[in-house]
């Protein structure tokens, strides 16, 4: 069993109009050494192991459902876990 | 002409696109579940706005997966007119039938407004009873309706003629104001602003009534054989 954990942000061409906001209002708290914010999901998912290549089944689900690629981007870390 | 209106759980202007097709336009139209999986019996495909599935994860990324989905690409594959709105548009661009993706408001605020939109194409079958230019009023209410697609698609955009509407004064950060866009085929148009919502002077306006105009008009040139 595995538990991957998939990052989710908009690309860095893109325009993230909440990061935009919450950047300013880090200014306005007196944190000027924070020049940028960028706000994305987290999401954990359990994956049972399989006959398929996990890389790639992940990279599937990311592509079709968890992220837009057109706007986001996507990376994951996996961590195998022993079922107790 | 016989209109579907798609529903899926969450779809909040379902009731107000009805209501334009058969009161203001005189047209039949049915209400179609998301589960459903053929449209055969419909000549024209209305995805209303709302929030389909919560907006769960992105607008629109739960909805392009129910089944009535499927019957929908093979009605946009087929030629038939096919008009998503707010969240319509939003399910549009997340099944791949209009290229880009939305982006939160540049405001981050829910934006509830009439706002001034400019026919930009006037050549399409969603707007072929406006004049080229012409500036009508249409209410916008979304959170998501700041439109993106990369440089290259915008060029296609540009180049194909498919920006049918824009903002006038550009509520959402939208590039280049963009309001509506339509497909390469021009049979699929999708739209932020709800032209449904504008069908009755006593609504505040009717200048969405045009649109629905459009497409009878054009279907009926299609289609119907004259005497």
């Amino acid at each position: 069993m595995f538990k991957v954990k998939v990052y989710v942000t908009l690309r860095e061409s893109v325009l993230d109009p909440q990061g935009k906001a919450v950047t300013h209002s880090l200014h306005s708290l007196n944190y000027p050494e924070v020049s940028d914010v960028r706000i994305g999901k987290y999401m954990e998912l359990t994956i049972e192991k399989s006959e398929r290549d996990l890389d790639e089944v992940i990279n599937e689900i990311c592509s079709k459902l968890l992220a837009n690629t057109v706007i986001e981007d996507y990376r994951y870390e996996v961590e195998e876990c022993v079922p107790q | 002409m016989k209109f579907a209106v798609i529903v899926f759980p969450g779809s909040n202007c379902d009731v107000d696109m009805y209501h334009a097709i058969k009161d203001e336009l005189g047209e039949q139209v049915e209400y179609v579940w998301h589960d459903t999986d053929s449209l055969d019996e419909f000549d024209g495909i209305l995805l209303p706005g709302g929030f389909s599935y919560g907006d769960y994860l992105r607008t629109g990324a739960i909805a392009r997966f129910s089944k009535v989905m499927q019957a929908v690409v093979k009605a946009a594959e087929a030629g038939k007119p096919i008009l998503g709105v707010c969240n319509g548009f939003q399910i549009l661009l997340e099944v791949g039938l209009l290229p880009g993706a939305m982006r939160r408001n540049e405001s981050l605020s829910f934006i509830c407004k009439p706002v001034e939109l400019k026919v930009v194409n006037n050549q399409s079958m969603f707007s072929s009873a406006y004049k080229e230019g012409e500036t009508i009023t249409i209410p916008v209410a979304h959170g998501e309706g700041n439109y993106y697609c990369d440089e290259e698609m915008l060029a296609a955009l540009k180049e194909n003629n498919q920006i049918v509407f824009t903002y006038q004064d550009n509520p959402n950060g939208s590039l280049e104001d963009i309001a509506g866009i339509i497909n390469e085929k021009g049979n699929v148009l999708g739209m932020m602003p709800h032209p449904e919502r504008a069908v009755d002077e006593l609504l505040g306006g009717a200048d969405g009534l045009k649109l629905f105009q459009s497409i009878v008009r054009s279907w009926r040139e299609a289609n119907v054989v004259k005497a």
